[in-house]
């Protein structure tokens, strides 16, 4: 027996109650009031220095609140350090926009590393030798196949393509079993066709655990398309918070300004052939 | 020379020129600094009784006490190979002492890897020390405690490489890319995991490499550290010349030379294959 039961089967509820952040003054978070429910699917979208960040931050329980309270289900996330913070930390799933997988280890090594949380007793010490039990090895092979990249279990990570390597991050997800997956804009350096399938797997994957995901997204197009539900930032505010639907153009100025290319614009970019693509 | 007049950018090349901010003029400086460089290596030149003309009128002397070492005496070439193959073993011995030391050392004065701040300034000493102190001291050092021999001379190096190898693994550890680390320890990950999982892997090419490097120079610095009891080719090295014996030390130092060649060139093709 290698795997933890301590964690709670489903997603908990996230609150942030009147929560605030002061950097040397200045309010990245502004007294923001969120209920998220489990299984809700939500992205965040804002300018650069909106708070997007700092929310993501102060949801890992990296940095604490200045004011106010986040909590997962009943448990505040103030204060958490040393182990309680790691065990934090093994409840949430992160998905960065630079991957954030180590290069030089091969592919299932980087799933495996989601499992590490969940070992006890001896398999915990040797695994520091890249040593794993069989059921650990089986439930990462698992996990690959999940994302469509048994094939490349043996290759070094950084051979793979930028969407590949973003979907080993989500099989590392799906071994690691968190309760919530926070996203620093996964998309972001990807091309649209890789985001696209990064964002559907993301979903897929989501929706089937009934996990909940809270992902900052840059392009409104992706929001509209794979989110439940959307929150705007604007300089440390909540200035949206409503169905994924309910996202009208004019909301999306609200949110971002005037002075950024029309969404419109970009629309058929996700779908349509390119339009420079004739002969 | 294409036609700048005509071309498809002539309009862009044609326009009047615009006013740029001024630019400051960095002679001065070039200058000054070349006069300050200058006036260094005089003052040092003297210091060190720098004298090329003396150089070139008596620089056939050389020859003359090359004369005696023209005709290498192979008489004790059994015993001098067989130090040399000490020499070798010490060396081997004493980069894996040094690569053992630096590990502990380098995880503790790397600034982004430390716990605290006072161990990463105590660890930094300590790695200057190491440093500072040349081997050969470490060498007398060490004879005091284990004898003459091998032994002491293997301590005195392991020591004093184990701080350069610490200096150089913290200077690994402090540049590589903190996303892959976040990465480990987003999960939840436990100290030992996040270093073995995400430092490990980026600076181990890098260290096998040092590790590699010093163990070449670990060959020069073993092959002279018999000179104060450190065991290994050294001690005829000093003996035979201290005593007059040319032919006998032309020999122990052409078998110095073509010892350090030949490791050089096997440790390089290791290195290269390896990494």
């Amino acid at each position: 027996m290698t795997r933890a039961s301590v964690i709670d089967p489903i997603s908990p509820v996230v609150t942030l109650d009147r929560a605030s952040k002061v950097f040397s003054g200045r309010r990245a978070l502004d007294a923001v009031s969120l209920t998220i429910e489990p299984g809700e699917f939500v992205a965040v979208i804002g300018r650069s220095g909106a708070g997007k960040t700092t929310l993501l931050r102060c949801l890992t329980g990296s940095i604490p609140v200045t004011d106010g309270a986040i909590r997962f289900g009943d448990g505040d996330l103030a204060g958490l350090r040393g182990r309680a913070l790691r065990e934090h930390r093994a409840r949430v799933g992160m998905i960065y926009q630079q991957f954030n997988l180590v290069k030089r280890l091969r592919v299932i090594d980087n799933v495996l590393i989601g499992r590490l949380p969940h070992l006890i007793g001896w398999a915990r010490w040797v695994s520091v030798a890249r040593i794993f039990p069989h059921a650990e090895r089986d439930i990462a092979a698992r996990c690959l196949e999940h994302v469509g990249l048994s094939e490349r279990a043996w290759q070094r990570t950084d051979t793979l393509s930028g969407g590949e390597q973003q979907r080993v991050a989500i099989a590392k997800i799906l071994a690691q079993e968190p309760r919530i997956i926070l996203g620093d804009e996964p998309v972001a350096s990807l091309d649209l066709a890789n985001g696209a399938m990064v964002m559907e797997t993301l979903r897929r994957v989501a929706s089937s655990a009934g996990v909940t995901v809270i992902t900052t997204l840059h392009h409104v197009d992706y929001a509209r398309r794979y989110a439940d539900r959307v929150v705007g930032f604007r300089q440390g505010r909540l200035v949206f918070n409503g169905k994924a639907v309910e996202l009208t153009d004019r909301a999306v100025v609200d949110i971002l300004g005037e002075s950024r290319p029309s969404d419109a614009a970009l629309a058929p970019v996700l779908t349509a052939e390119p339009r420079w693509a004739t002969s | 020379m294409g036609d700048l007049v005509s071309g498809p950018f002539a309009a862009i090349h044609a326009a009047s020129v615009p006013a740029l901010p001024p630019r400051r003029s960095e002679l001065g400086r070039s200058l000054l600094a070349a006069f300050a460089l200058a006036l260094v290596l005089g003052w040092a030149g003297r210091v060190i009784e720098l004298r090329p003309l003396e150089l070139a009128r008596d620089i056939g002397n050389i020859g003359v006490f090359l004369k005696g070492y023209l005709h290498p005496s192979f008489a004790n070439i059994g015993e001098y190979a067989w130090q040399c193959l000490v020499t070798i073993c010490i060396a081997l011995w004493g980069t894996v002492l040094a690569a053992a030391i630096s590990i502990p050392l380098g995880l503790l004065g790397a600034r982004n890897l430390s716990p605290h701040p006072a161990v990463y300034f105590v660890t930094r000493r300590v790695m200057d020390v190491l440093r500072a102190v040349n081997e050969f001291v470490f060498a007398l050092m060490f004879v005091t405690a284990v004898g003459l021999g091998p032994f002491a001379g293997m301590l005195a190096l392991g020591i004093h490489t184990g701080g350069v190898l610490a200096k150089l693994l913290s200077e690994t550890i402090e540049s590589i890319e903190p996303g892959q680390v976040e990465g480990v320890a987003a999960t939840g990950a436990g100290r030992l995991h996040v270093i073995a999982f995400g430092v490990v892997p980026q600076v181990m090419p890098n260290f096998l490499s040092y590790v590699m490097l010093r163990f070449e120079s670990d060959i020069r610095s073993a092959s002279v550290i018999g000179m104060v009891g450190g065991g290994g080719i050294g001690f005829y090295l000093w003996d035979t010349i201290r005593s007059f014996k040319d032919r006998e030390a032309a020999t122990v130092i052409l078998l110095i030379v073509a010892m350090v060649m030949l490791t050089d060139i096997v440790s390089s093709r290791v290195r290269r294959a390896a990494i």
